[in-house]
């Protein structure tokens, strides 16, 4: 079935076939065109798109495979996704060791963006907690790869974006729990320094960690924001009932963006004093806490039909203060800025894969409707300062950074480019080496 | 605790259906063609929280292997609260036009099959006076189409005897539910363009136990389809011969 392929960020809208995969037994489909595993389609950009040649959908391989509730590890295959784990995990005392701000991920696609969460500082990322996957070819070899056993395969692939094969299986480390609350804690800040500040005082006693900075603000007040804070309760203060499943969604792509310079500057202007205290404490369930969005279904339409480009960087903690301020007011100058914008410490564990994007420094997210010339104008000004402090760019979220650029990023391009399987490409991995 | 059999558990709507009642801690037992695809399900439902699981093999057309195959899930769940049969293929219509052969294969695993597992199916469970049987039929059924009146007329024939079978057994306490599901997203449709029409095997699976716990008679999944179905069923003959659906 030929289709039009779409990313999270809507754009670009490419054209392949898609393939479903249903059985990790099976050999994969014979193929003329380069083909592409697919997961659950949460990369903003390209880096899941495959224009004119296959995509191999593995969310029907979703199949748990071993469980054991003792130890916390579990075995499954590829195409399960985050939401189906916690479901399965939560209840027995068991969480995500790390996960990003949707659970409507796979474990596959975890593995292929060697995904980051707000404890980064703590646990590294979603690949230190891997701890055996299964690769297969395009010509038929199963690799089965550990932290030691074909090793640089393991490192190829963990942030390989579904380059070097398809990962058929995975087993993972979780994390014990003593029930599904949180104990969080919001604090205002006023500007750049008083976050990078808090963010010192708290990643030692608090193992979630995260930011929204209000990217509209300017002056004194620039990189005002919430910083929110938090711990896995001890236990269940009371029998509350859970987060219900979500209750709302954008039932259609509205014809233009709802995203515009008035209703951005008064959402943030709003946000920024939703709480009148300076500090807000509260025991929350993990689900607002760590996936506030994934309550309204397809939020990504209210970009409206052109889609958004999402634009997150690391840069170097010596750097970290002077980029970030010239980052914000670029983009505050330019008012385009996003509801979304996050800004994080990154800890210094060195990432496990090869193209892992996290690496020790303050890292920030921001969504952008697509405007066209002028949006790319402005992402490859925010490319300029990144690259001059030795920082990098995301590719799970980029649809746009030159090739130059991704190369510098990402010196380990080229020892990584031997392990790409010849029957597999993408549409990113075209643009940033071809 | 519900006791469960599903035949055909390998296909889509089959698996979520088993999923949905191992998460509520069911024993099931499972009856597929496929024992390796059946490994790799019954391993995935126990970590669900299945409380046991026993599986059987068979081809449907084989309908010798029944009653031996009936026997040993009866002996492994002792009793059986729901059946839920949901075996079938999606025939190629034209291939069908060209091969008798082709044609009567196609009737006899998507209707005589299912008729021929009903009859041993619905003596035992008269005997046990209780129980549901839900089997999965389709929106097909309702009018032979040119696009695919083979299926269509298996699936009629499966709807028949599904509501007669539904008066003798309701006198015995036995519920019989006709499973109408429309368009749906799986492996048999992988060749199809997707509209809005199409719903995930997710969501005829929770339709389906939805109306097994009710005691529905017949359940068009999702629900609108008994609105669509009801139109295509009042076109007068001589217009809808002219029409090409």
């Amino acid at each position: 079935m030929a289709a039009a392929g779409r990313s999270w960020g809507r754009y670009p809208v490419t054209t392949e076939k898609v393939v479903a995969l249903s059985d990790r037994h099976a050999s994969l489909p014979k193929s003329d065109v380069p083909v592409l595993p697919l997961g659950n389609a949460r990369s903003y950009g390209d880096s899941c798109l495959n224009d004119g040649g296959v995509l191999l959908a593995a969310r029907g391989l979703d199949h748990f495979i071993a469980f054991d509730p003792a130890s916390g590890t579990l075995t499954c295959e590829a195409g399960v996704l985050f939401s189906e784990i916690l479901d399965l995990a939560v209840p027995q005392g068991w969480f995500l060791p790390v996960t990003p701000g949707t659970r409507f991920v796979t474990v596959g696609g975890a593995i292929a963006n060697d995904v980051h969460g707000k404890n980064h500082h703590r646990a590294g990322t979603f690949g230190h907690h891997v701890l055996a996957f299964e690769l297969l070819r395009t010509d038929g070899t199963r690799l089965r790869c550990t932290p030691t056993e074909n090793a640089e395969w393991f490192a190829a692939t963990v942030g390989g974006l579904g380059l070097t094969g398809v990962v058929t299986w995975a087993a993972i480390q979780l994390r014990r729990i003593a029930g599904p609350w949180m104990s969080a804690e919001n604090h205002r800040f006023g500007n750049l320094s008083e976050f990078f500040e808090l963010s010192r005082a708290s990643d030692r006693d608090y193992e979630y960690t995260v930011s929204w900075i209000d990217c509209v603000a300017s002056g004194k007040a620039l990189g005002r924001g919430l910083f929110s804070r938090a711990n896995h309760a001890p236990a269940s203060p009371d029998s509350r009932p859970a987060a219900g499943n979500r209750t709302l969604g954008v039932p259609f792509t509205p014809p233009i963006s709802l995203i515009n310079p008035l209703s951005l500057r008064a959402f943030n202007q709003l946000y920024y004093h939703r709480q009148r205290k300076s500090v807000v404490h509260a025991t929350t369930h993990y689900q607002p806490f760590f996936y506030p969005l994934d309550s309204i279904a397809n939020w990504n339409r209210i970009y409206g039909p052109r889609g958004f480009l999402q634009y997150q960087c690391v840069v170097p903690p010596e750097a970290a203060e002077t980029a970030m301020a010239e980052l914000v007011s670029t983009i505050s100058a330019g008012g385009a800025g996003s509801f979304l914008a996050v800004l994080k410490q990154f800890g210094d564990k060195p990432s496990p894969g090869m193209l892992s994007f996290p690496r020790p420094g303050a890292t920030l997210a921001l969504d952008f409707p697509n405007g066209g010339a002028p949006t790319l104008a402005l992402l490859d000004r925010l490319d300029a300062i990144v690259d001059g402090v030795g920082g990098a760019v995301y590719p799970a979220k980029d649809a746009r950074m030159s090739g130059a650029h991704f190369r510098r990023y990402f010196p380990q391009w080229e020892a990584f480019s031997r392990f790409v399987d010849p029957g597999i490409s993408s549409s990113f991995w075209r643009r940033v080496t071809e | 605790m519900q006791r469960v059999l599903i035949i055909g558990a390998t296909s889509a709507i089959a698996e979520a259906t088993a999923r949905i009642y191992a998460e509520r801690g069911s024993r099931l037992h499972l009856v597929a063609r496929s024992a390796d695809r059946l490994k790799t399900i019954t391993e995935d439902l126990r970590i669900r929280g299945a409380a046991e699981i026993g599986h059987g093999s068979l081809d449907v057309n084989d309908v010798s292997a029944h009653a031996a195959v009936l026997d040993a899930a009866w002996a492994d769940l002792g009793d059986v609260d729901v059946v839920l049969i949901a075996h079938g293929t999606l025939p190629d219509q034209k291939a069908c036009e060209a091969s008798v052969e082709t044609a009567l294969a196609e009737f006899a695993t998507n209707a005589t099959s299912t008729i021929a597992l009903l009859t041993l199916i619905s003596n035992r469970m008269q005997q046990a006076r209780r129980g549901s049987i839900a089997v999965i039929s389709s929106v097909a059924g309702d009018r032979g189409r040119s696009s695919n009146y083979l299926y269509g007329s298996a699936k009629a024939a499966v709807s028949a005897f599904l509501s007669g079978l539904r008066q003798r057994m309701a006198r015995h306490g036995v519920d019989v539910i006709t499973i109408k599901p429309g368009f749906v997203d799986t492996p048999m449709t992988r060749e199809f363009k997707k509209g809005a029409l199409w719903a995930k095997p997710e969501a005829i699976a929770s339709g389906i136990v939805k109306a097994v716990d009710k005691g529905r008679s017949v359940a068009y999944l999702p629900w609108f389809w008994f609105g669509i179905m009801t139109i295509i069923r009042s076109i007068p003959e001589f217009l809808f011969k002219r029409l090409s659906l």
